[in-house]
């Protein structure tokens, strides 16, 4: 608030993990530490929902949600034990699990919102179904806080599968679509998908009995320490994500074909969020993954978004502007110089 | 402008039997499902192209002339009831499949497309889309995005907002922007869900790209008996407490018993307080281990009987009851009134408790059917219109049953929207600085609010009008509810 009154531009921090990301262009920015703001409000496992202070460390919250059989299913990563749900939602990151459990703004069923002009809003609530008013609390999802600072959350939450098992299959790139496509079309209890050097990972998860049976539906051989793998991609831990090159993520129609690029590739998302190394240029890249019907971003050695068409940049503005007229929140982080 | 002037200039842009201006013709568009609130439309305009759209919101963005979007005319909350001065945008015949993609399970589609035909189109791939409101047969994709359409599968498989991929929206002004796409997300601020629920104040939705799910190997239903609509709400609790996600749960009163037993002899026991019925989906092995638990976790929570249907024609015996409670409700009362009111569940018995206090206060009788497993209330109201005070009395127990679903922490619509009709509880559920958000919005997209006024967000004036801004449940005026 005192910093609405001195107009003075702000960067929010929680546990300051996903800084790559967050990172203001502006170098005159303050820090406002939120981490602080912490703790659970409310917990009713037979409503599969949590209400939780935005500085709440996600370790902490996952603790509390797992002693209950429950889980939050975007299966979001972790990038440091100081990872807030706060910086979760506003980033937006979901893991493997996405494209089957939903996105991190599907379970988000409300938000509270400190915003530019001083002022805090309720927005959606803590039930799963709701159509009152705009929805503002998904709108703030992957907003990265451009449009104010999270202070609470409501999150819809699943019940943790009785079983989990990885089917790996040895498949070249071109067959691993196919038979991610074939599975994709049964209603098999998949959890993950993932392609990396010649080996497709397939994970289940349910009741014993449903997963014993999809385990002979796919096929394949059973890998051991399954866990760590999968928390390794979720985690961007794997060598592809830890190497040199520029660092790119395309998220496309899951079955859309390679964008002709050369580079080492990993899929997660069943084809729908694919990784790779590539020194193109960036506007070549960009061209690829529109001209497939997605979208690209450059991760390293420094964030560079897709250009948004003008029309939806300035209605974008202008939606900042709602909330944070002065551009106070975070500037430049979504797209440099323009809001 | 005058009708005449209105129609002339439309028809420039529309060929001229595509613009109706005539008055009879105009009548069986004076109004959605939401049959109190009538209003005929100045001229209703029946495009059949994205361009043509475009065209005609150019124009009346250039004039100043209100539109009102409507699909097929079956919202509950008289969000497509036309503006008398306005165009009634009529996108029923945009009705194609433009694309049905098996292999990478997404449909993409005209905004008039009935919901149900999604998922017949989809159905020799083995695919199917899942939010399937009541109104299934009639309601358009369009309106599904438009209210964010919910149905009897949303525990599981969630809203429109959670199996919409992209949409294609016409400006105010005309634009034609794409938010989404067949990807899972996109770029910048996330515009599709801003706009998913928006009830035609933002844009104009053209085209819907929706993602399909494969059709369940094994479906089971179970019917369960209670003696009292509190043990009802627990065994709910129960089964979702202990790890079980049913596929739909979904529970009536004794009245709705009745009333459904009379009209389709479903045989639900008619000495139940509550039915409850659950639905389980999967895999055949997932799905049996399912039943075998449900049904001890409904028998300890105090069910008498319990029956399972798993072939097709006993599953769809038992659903039928359900299915036709509005209208078996219909039956024995000569109007009823629908609210739509969500409550985190564990306060169900206190607020069916409310519900049947506020029923002698107001001496009308409610039947109560709803989605258990999501908190989702539909009290229906008994009344009738023809006697004097009634439909009023209704309408103040309904704001008064909303009213108390917000003071525990609840919605005042979990599915049907607001458009007119919950406009002032609106008031209730949202303080002054939210609403002035909500005003924003609308004008990011819509400067000079032409599309869709003065419905889903209030003014703040009536607001002002109706008593004062309230603030949220928990820290809230309204003390004479939490007394239950």
């Amino acid at each position: 608030m005192a910093a609405a009154a001195a107009q003075r531009p702000l960067c929010i921090r929680g546990g300051a993990t996903r800084q790559m990301l967050m990172a203001s262009t502006d170098e005159a920015v303050e820090v406002l530490e939120v981490g602080g703001h912490r703790g659970i409000v409310a917990f009713e496992p037979s409503e599969l929902v949590v209400s939780v202070r935005a500085g709440t460390l996600l370790s902490d919250l996952e603790a509390v949600v797992a002693a209950a059989g429950q889980m939050l299913p975007f299966d979001p990563p972790r990038f440091g034990p100081a990872s807030t749900i706060g910086g979760v939602v506003a980033s937006g990151l979901a893991g493997p699990a996405r494209p089957w459990q939903g996105a991190v703004r599907d379970a988000v069923l409300g938000i509270t919102l400190l915003d530019g002009r001083g002022g805090i809003g309720r927005f959606g609530g803590q039930v799963m179904k709701n159509v009152a008013g705009y929805d503002v609390s998904r709108l703030n999802v992957g907003a990265m806080g451009s449009l104010g600072v999270l202070l609470d959350v409501s999150l819809r939450l699943l019940p943790r599968p009785a079983t989990t098992v990885t089917q790996v299959l040895e498949l070249g790139l071109g067959q691993a679509f196919e038979r991610m496509a074939r599975l994709g079309r049964r209603p098999l209890p998949i959890t993950a998908m993932a392609w990396e050097s010649g080996r497709l990972r397939v994970r289940l998860a349910g009741s014993e009995a449903g997963v014993a049976a999809a385990v002979k539906a796919v096929g394949g051989e059973t890998a051991a320490d399954a866990d760590q793998d999968w928390n390794r991609l979720r985690d961007r831990q794997l060598p592809l994500f830890q190497g040199d090159g520029p660092l790119w993520r395309l998220s496309l129609p899951a079955t859309a074909p390679q964008p002709d690029l050369s580079a080492n590739w990993l899929l997660d998302w069943g084809g729908a969020q694919r990784w790779c190394c590539t020194d193109a240029a960036p506007e070549r890249v960009f061209q690829a993954a529109s001209a497939l019907g997605g979208h690209a971003m450059r991760l390293t050695p420094t964030v560079e978004r897709a250009p948004l068409p003008p029309a939806q940049l300035r209605l974008q503005q202008r939606i900042k502007a709602v909330f944070d007229p002065e551009g106070l929140f975070n500037p430049g982080v979504l797209y440099p110089g323009q809001y | 402008m005058d009708r005449e002037t209105l129609a002339a200039r439309l028809r420039e842009v529309l060929p001229p039997e595509d613009v109706v201006d005539d008055e009879e013709a105009l009548r069986p568009y004076a109004g959605d499902a939401l049959t109190a609130y009538r209003q005929q439309p100045r001229v209703v305009v029946l495009p059949r192209s994205i361009e043509q759209v475009q065209q005609v919101m150019a124009l009346c963005s250039a004039e100043g002339v209100p539109v009102v979007a409507r699909g097929a005319g079956t919202g509950l909350s008289g969000g497509a009831l036309p503006h008398e001065a306005g165009v009634l945008l009529v996108l029923a015949r945009m009705n194609r499949i433009l694309e049905l993609d098996p292999v990478g399970r997404i449909a993409r589609l005209e905004p008039g497309v009935r919901n149900l035909a999604i998922s017949e189109a989809a159905a020799p791939h083995g695919l199917y889309y899942a939010p399937d409101p009541s109104s299934q047969i009639a309601c358009s994709i369009g309106g599904n995005v438009a209210e964010n359409s919910g149905g009897v599968h949303c525990l599981k498989y969630g809203l429109t907002v959670h199996n919409l991929l992209g949409v294609k929206l016409v400006t105010v002004d005309g634009e034609l922007l794409e938010l989404g796409g067949a990807a899972l997300d996109s770029p910048g601020l996330d515009l599709l869900a801003l706009v998913t629920g928006s009830e035609g104040l933002l844009g104009v939705v053209v085209e819907v790209t929706v993602r399909l799910l494969p059709v369940a190997a094994s479906v089971q239903v179970l019917l369960a008996a209670f003696d009292s609509v509190a043990a009802a709400g627990d065994a709910v609790s129960a089964v979702i407490s202990r790890g079980i996600l049913p596929a739909g749960m979904e529970m009536m009163d004794r009245l709705a018993i009745e009333a459904a037993e009379d009209f389709v002899g479903a045989g639900y026991p008619r000495d139940a307080a509550a039915i409850l019925l659950c639905e389980l989906d999967g895999e055949p092995e997932e799905v049996a281990a399912q039943v075998e638990r449900v049904t001890e976790i409904l028998r300890a929570a105090g069910a008498g009987d319990i029956r399972a249907a798993s072939d097709p024609a006993e599953r769809a015996r038992l659903w039928a009851g359900r299915k036709a409670a509005f209208p078996a409700v219909g039956r024995i009362a000569p109007d009823y009134y629908c609210m739509d009111g969500t409550i985190p569940r564990r306060h169900l018995a206190e607020v069916l408790t409310g519900i049947g206090r506020l029923s002698e206060e107001f001496d009308l009788a409610v039947a109560n059917v709803f989605h258990a497993g999501d908190g989702n209330l539909h009290p229906l109201i008994l009344y009738d219109a023809n006697q004097p005070g009634q439909l009023q009395r209704a309408e103040d127990f309904g704001a008064r049953i909303l009213e108390l679903c917000v003071a525990v922490g609840g919605t005042i619509t979990g599915e049907h929207g607001v458009g007119i009709e919950k406009i002032d509880q609106m008031c209730v559920q949202f303080t002054a600085l939210e609403l002035e958000r909500f005003h924003g919005l609308k004008a990011a997209f819509d400067p000079a609010g032409l599309l869709n006024p003065g419905k889903a967000v209030p003014t703040l004036a009536r607001c002002a009008e109706l008593g004062g801004m309230h603030v949220h449940g928990g820290r809230l005026p309204h003390p004479e509810l939490e007394r239950f």
